[in-house]
């Protein structure tokens, strides 16, 4: 079942054009790497997803309810959850309230103090430093803590800009390990801004090329990795 | 020694007026960057509520003449309801707007009320009487303090207890605590920004017609510029406090009144009347030595 539909949608930041026309669909439990050089738009299409920045034409259908133009709340409380780039923690709030922060749309109550020690249990640092201001912590903490946060909110798909940026490697091991479980546990669809091809891989699933706002590959992650196209896209040479 | 304490009790009471409306505008300023500046009119409405329109002197009281129990309860609605009302009629539709165009569009949101103001009751003052008893001194280690001061401190103090209580331990407390950090990740994680808005023009409503029976208790006079100088000292307090912080909007409050309070005791006789200057002279030299703000919020200080 498709859960999230993108069809042929542009953004423009004033004179500005940075999607041109694109379209994909992901299905329920899928996983999606969205992959590509910097600027090529990668960022901007989750914004426009998540209802942050306008779509200028197209659609965007979320779990069968067309959800172009809503409001970022009414789209969260779909089920589309965000872990933006540059981390966006609340520096002023503890680490439990951060974590505590998107559970108050979800209508399961009686579940969030089970997801709240699963997350701990996950990321035992947040748990040490549960009464710590988000903003003592270093970014490899932060970074898990928005990913936990964005968990808490109990999506149905979760989206992912650069959860690599500044983790050491065992983190980034450790972070895939517990979203690659949630998928399989929770029928997790992930949609995920990766620009380590490798780490897309090793994790399976579909991948798409971004480049210049539009998509120019789209296939099979551990074939496209191998793809000479993919090495081009981000060098530059051959064609637009 | 009661001299002393006379001069703490004129601070900690003038602060807590301040402190109010310092929180008043960092309420609404942390949920939209909006400085509103309606806030004293704000104030001054909540006073002629209590008044039937008319363009006597004697004015002719209204709800004023209501127990305490009713009187305060229907007043707190009347501040949150015109300030909720003025978030929906003016403020939601500049809400992507830059923010020198809400404080402007606050500036009309004021003349509009204040006129409003004059054309029901006329410019002249009127005369308020609520709750004379609280004029009266109370005795206190030999110093003569009003009564009202007192209760002045003890609202202050329950007020602060209360949002505390409120920010820190409630769903939509947390909410907004995390909307005035960083609005668009709190909508992104389901918060609902009317909702969260809302609220705070109601907490901040509130704390404007606490503020205005507080002064018409005082002055025993309904002006209908009544607010204006305490929403000027309480905009100060929440740029001293680091605009965005509560916790700095209300100790900057607290300083203000005292520093206010200070110079009027300790300054030559001739001096005096140029109070006031002191006071906003011992600002700029705040600012200038932290131009952020004595309690800049720790969102702005977060580590990358």
């Amino acid at each position: 079942m498709t859960l999230l539909d993108v069809d042929d949608i542009t953004v423009s930041y004033g004179r500005l054009t940075a999607l041109r026309g694109v379209t994909l669909t992901i299905a329920e439990g899928e996983i999606l790497f969205v992959t590509g050089p910097n600027g090529a738009g990668k960022s901007t299409l989750l914004n426009a997803i998540a209802g942050v920045v306008p779509t200028g034409s197209g659609s965007i259908t979320l779990d069968g309810a067309r959800v172009t133009g809503a409001a970022p709340e009414d789209i969260a409380r779909r089920g589309f959850s965000l872990v933006p780039e540059g981390r966006n923690v609340f520096g002023g709030l503890t680490v439990e309230e951060n974590l505590k922060v998107g559970t108050g749309m979800r209508a399961d109550r009686t579940k969030i103090a089970g997801d709240l020690a699963s997350i701990y249990q996950d990321f035992p640092m947040l748990a040490e430093r549960r009464h710590t201001t988000a903003g003592m912590l270093s970014g490899g903490q932060q970074q898990m803590l928005v990913i936990g946060r964005a968990l808490m909110a109990a999506p149905r798909i979760m989206a992912i800009d650069e959860p690599s940026l500044g983790l050491a490697p065992k983190i980034i091991d450790q972070v895939y390990e517990i979203l690659t479980r949630l998928r399989s546990q929770r029928k997790l669809t992930l949609l995920i801004v990766e620009q380590s091809s490798t780490r897309a891989k090793m994790t399976g699933g579909r991948m798409v090329l971004i480049r210049g706002g539009r998509i120019v590959l789209e296939g099979d992650a551990a074939e496209m990795v191998k793809d000479a196209r993919l090495k081009q896209a981000y060098f530059g040479f051959g064609d637009h | 020694m009661t001299a002393a304490l006379q001069i703490l009790f004129d601070a900690l009471s003038l602060g807590s007026l301040y402190a109010l409306g310092a929180l008043g505008i960092a309420a609404v300023f942390g949920v939209m960057r909006l400085v509103n500046f309606a806030h004293g009119d704000f104030i001054a409405f909540c006073v002629f509520a209590m008044l039937l329109p008319s363009v006597d002197a004697a004015a002719i009281v209204f709800a004023g003449r209501l127990p305490f129990y009713l009187l305060i309860p229907l007043l707190l609605l009347v501040g949150a309801g015109l300030s909720m009302l003025s978030e929906v009629i003016v403020f939601r539709r500049f809400r992507n707007a830059n923010p020198a165009t809400m404080m402007i569009a606050s500036f009309a949101l004021g003349f509009v009320i204040r006129h409003l103001l004059l054309l029901l009751y006329s410019s002249r003052p009127k005369s308020i009487t609520l709750w004379p008893s609280l004029g009266l001194p109370v005795e206190f280690l030999g110093a003569h303090i009003p009564m009202l001061q007192v209760v002045t401190i003890l609202i202050t103090l329950a007020v602060l207890a209360v949002l505390v209580l409120f920010l820190k331990h409630t769903r939509y407390g947390l909410e907004m605590r995390a909307a005035a950090e960083n609005f668009t990740m709190a909508r992104m994680l389901g918060v609902r920004a009317n909702g969260v808005i809302l609220l705070a023009f109601a907490i901040s409503g509130m704390l404007a017609a606490a503020i205005g029976l507080i002064l018409a208790t005082n002055s025993g006079t309904a002006d209908i510029g009544m607010g204006a100088n305490v929403m000027l000292i309480a905009f100060i307090a929440t740029v001293i406090g680091g605009l965005g912080s509560v916790p700095g909007a209300v100790a900057a409050g607290f300083l203000i009144g005292g520093a206010s309070v200070l110079f009027q005791a300790t300054l030559p006789h001739d001096a005096r009347v140029f109070r006031d200057a002191f006071v906003y002279g011992a600002v700029i030299v705040v600012l200038l030595l932290r131009p952020q703000g004595l309690f800049a919020p720790k969102s702005a200080k977060q580590r990358v």
